[in-house]
């Protein structure tokens, strides 16, 4: 089940570059949160900041706290343990070149240990369902390598290899950017039907594409977070008029 | 009419760059085979070498002495230069440690093979008394270990970062990435990497002369001193002996066609696992 997330006075690095100041913001469980801005704004490092991807860069700091569930990620567990809580998806698809589809969508199991064959099999077919991958890929889940499937295809097997991990948090950083739209609109249908289980964060430069699947909507500028609130709000009746100037495309 | 005619002569000065480069391999291998083949026979790979005059002899022990000093060199050199490949990329990257290795195997790659001979000589073959098989492994095995070493580096720090990030963000350790994710990416290159090391120490005589130092005999035992194919070849070409001379040439044919033929054979074991549309 999705847990919410609560943000307290976050802030973000890289080497000099404060990059995120001070965010603070609650993010509902069970529902989909799209974060939309300009680019540089600040909103994948934000997300990377919720599963501890920020600090795998050398160079990169944060303070503040994040609380997924009853946890403090940065204070009761490491780091490898939350990423196997909150799942993400990155921009560009990018699923294990040398393996198959099948082990693509197990490695996160297997490659922690998790060696029961038969349960394996059943959690494979069940995430490949849960990214309505399964139907495309059934005959060829161990002949075929990932890097062999079209774009979106590609998309969908990063979203299974995510869900089959069990996390309670999935991250999209811009899911649906490098796809067509007869793709997107499949991650889009994906996404309406993934977040009765888990809580969703949603990175998106389109505006229509947070109307579309999100309850709520923050407008990040500057490494700042400008508005926090229900998405039908935010794109009828911002309160501030820097949202306002991004939404009618006045700027970004 | 400018653009077809810079067209036409680039092309054309590619395809001279791949004769060129194909050429003396072609030349090489066709001179041997007319100069080798002739003194083939199945004799040359099961009798041991005969004294000067008597006819017949082969070279049986120098394939089985190669094939024995390039195990023992590849048991030292791959899994060293593998694993110091993967230190430079992926754990090291940036330390004053990993720099100091880069450099030390780039040095190690320029020191002429004589010299590697005489420094194992002093070392292993002077307090031991005696040359042996097992100190020729050791001298191809040192040589071998800056081009595997470079080329896996080279080729881990090919694989994508977004490869990596997927591993993480699965809540996988970072070792276990690195082994099971960033290396299995990566090893068609390194794999590459180490057939080039094998292939260039095969060949390798200088090495042998204070080490392995060659037998007339059959041994293989690694305490002993053992034969070698380009030893023995170096040995026959030096001769006043017409027989010998063609010996050489088919010992040269032969070694040639054993080291295709292991690059081959493995390529095509390692080749076997890949999936319909990897990369």
């Amino acid at each position: 089940m999705g847990v919410g997330i609560e943000v307290i006075n976050l802030n973000a690095w890289y080497g000099t570059n404060h990059s995120l100041q001070d965010v603070n913001l609650n993010m509902p469980g069970n529902h989909a949160t799209a974060l939309i801005g300009p680019s540089g704004c600040g909103k994948s490092t934000f997300v990377r900041c919720l599963n501890r991807m920020h600090e795998t860069n050398p160079i990169a700091r944060v303070t503040g706290t994040v609380r997924i569930g009853d946890l403090d990620i940065y204070e009761d567990c490491k780091p490898v343990e939350i990423r196997r809580r909150v799942g993400m998806v990155f921009q560009r698809p990018n699923p294990f070149p040398t393996m198959s589809i099948y082990d693509n969508v197990a490695a996160g199991l297997k490659l922690n240990g998790y060696s029961n064959h038969r349960a394996l099999d059943e959690i494979v077919e069940k995430s490949l369902k849960n990214s309505a991958l399964w139907d495309e890929v059934k005959d060829d889940l161990k002949k075929k390598s990932g890097a062999s499937l079209s774009g979106g295809q590609q998309q969908r097997l990063c979203i299974a290899r995510a869900l089959a991990v069990d996390p309670e948090v999935l991250l999209m950083d811009e899911p649906a950017s490098a796809l067509d739209p007869v793709s997107t609109s499949k991650i889009e249908d994906l996404i309406f039907q993934l977040k009765s289980q888990y809580t969703i964060v949603i990175v998106t430069h389109n505006m229509q594409q947070a109307a579309r699947v999100a309850e709520k909507t923050g407008f990040f500028l500057n490494g700042r977070m400008v508005e926090f609130d229900s998405t039908h709000k935010i794109f009828t009746n911002p309160s501030d008029k820097r949202t306002e100037d991004y939404i009618t495309g006045r700027f970004g | 009419m400018f653009r077809e005619l810079t067209d036409g002569v680039v092309t054309g000065l590619a395809m001279l760059a791949t004769v060129v480069v194909v050429a003396p391999l072609v030349a090489i291998f066709v001179y041997l085979i007319y100069k080798g083949a002739s003194s083939l026979s199945l004799s040359f790979f099961t009798r041991l070498p005969r004294p000067v005059g008597e006819a017949g002899g082969g070279m049986a022990n120098a394939i089985v002495g190669s094939a024995i000093l390039l195990g023992i060199a590849s048991l030292i050199g791959v899994p060293v230069g593998i694993g110091g490949g993967i230190f430079l990329a992926e754990f090291g990257r940036g330390t004053k440690l990993a720099d100091a290795i880069r450099f030390t195997a780039d040095v190690l790659n320029g020191v002429p093979s004589i010299v590697m001979g005489i420094a194992i000589y002093a070392l292993i073959v002077v307090p031991q008394n005696h040359f042996s098989a097992f100190s020729g492994g050791v001298a191809l095995g040192i040589m071998m270990i800056p081009t595997v070493c470079r080329t896996t580096e080279e080729m881990l720090l090919m694989v994508p970062h977004a490869v990596r990030e997927a591993a993480l963000a699965l809540g996988v350790p970072n070792w276990r990435s690195v082994l099971s994710i960033t290396v299995k990416t990566a090893s068609p290159g390194i794999i590459t990497g180490c057939m080039l090391a094998f292939a260039r120490v095969a060949g390798e005589t200088a090495p042998l002369i204070f080490t392995a130092l060659g037998n007339s005999f059959w041994s293989t035992s690694l305490n002993q001193p053992i034969a070698a194919l380009p030893l023995q070849i170096w040995v026959y070409a030096q001769s006043p002996y017409e027989d010998w001379h063609r010996l050489a040439w088919a010992g040269a044919l032969v070694l040639i066609i054993l080291i295709v033929t292991a690059v081959s054979l493995v390529r095509y074991v390692t080749s076997r696992g890949v999936l319909k549309g990897a990369s």
